[in-house]
């Protein structure tokens, strides 16, 4: 390995609170039998660290959904969860076709899914509508023909 | 709060309702559930499942199990006699969620169990403040 200065890619998130973890994770598109690992791991890493049950199965929810959608449309994703001691944040970013017109997207029942996702037991247009539900924030950017990225805050106060 | 104390059933006795067969988590079976859902879409068990329900399923893929495992689901209940694929066992024993399949078709099954007493999961949601 070539270990002259170069300029290693920084994250991109500035997270303000200090960060009790952080970790990237990427996802294969198209690879139907691995899809679900990486939210089988993170609700993993936040039963380990102790998150509120409440909290850690919708953090799972919307990052099993939001990895389908990876796995369904891209080539490629990476997911990147950061944990501070107020929220939870996660952002995923893939190379899929893009999403032409995100709010009928975000309409429950609204598919582009083919017969092979939904032999996955997906698409059948709930997706983001369920991502949506479980987030506190939830934020979706999307270009045809480059791609889509979301950003889902979860709070970890539940005393609301 | 009302808290009916017999409204559930354990997996033993699901079991027999159903004679299923049990794929893994003979040592569970002694769990009690107290309410079930039936679906083939996982999205739909993702928007509707609630912690600790059994969940009824034609989907045989290991997607069934670890959507199961995302919502906190106790058990799984194949039906039509279908079986999950080796992953899907494996994970299901890693993460101790008892698997079991059923000749009976998915609303026999549910049927089936219904008319023993077991709820449906809207029974939940009604007492559920995520109400949409």
């Amino acid at each position: 390995m070539a270990s002259k200065e170069s300029t290693l890619p920084l994250p991109k998130i500035a997270m303000s609170d200090e960060n009790v973890f952080s970790q990237r994770f990427e996802i294969r598109g198209g690879d139907f039998s691995n899809a679900g690992k990486t939210s089988t791991s993170i609700k993993d890493i936040l039963q380990e660290i102790g998150i509120d049950p409440s909290i850690i199965i919708r953090a799972s929810i919307a990052s099993y959904e939001a990895e389908m959608n990876v796995v369904m449309y891209a080539q490629r994703g990476s997911l990147t969860l950061n944990i501070t001691p107020k929220k939870l944040h996660f952002r995923l970013e893939d190379d899929g076709p893009g999403i032409a017109n995100i709010e009928l997207a975000m309409k429950e029942g609204f598919s582009t899914a083919t017969d092979k996702m939904r032999e996955m037991g997906f698409g059948a247009g709930m997706g983001l509508p369920n991502i949506k539900r479980n987030a506190d924030k939830f934020e979706i950017f999307s270009e045809p023909g480059k791609g889509t990225s979301l950003e889902v805050t979860i709070y970890l106060n539940t005393t609301e | 709060m009302m808290i009916s104390a017999n409204t559930g059933m354990t997996l033993k006795e699901i079991k027999e309702i159903l004679q299923a067969e049990v794929i893994t988590g003979h040592d569970r079976l002694d769990e009690e559930i107290t309410s079930a859902g039936g679906s083939d879409l996982m999205s739909d068990v993702l928007a509707f499942g609630k912690p600790g329900i059994l969940l009824l399923t034609g989907l045989s893929n290991s997607q069934s199990v670890r959507t199961a495992n995302i919502i906190d689901a106790k058990a799984i209940i194949y039906v039509r006699g279908k079986k999950p694929d080796q992953d899907g066992i494996e994970l299901a024993k890693k993460k101790n969620i008892p698997l079991l399949s059923t000749k009976f078709m998915m609303y026999t099954a549910c049927g089936l169990l219904f008319s023993h007493g077991l709820k449906g999961i809207d029974a939940a949601l009604a007492k559920n403040s995520h109400e949409r």
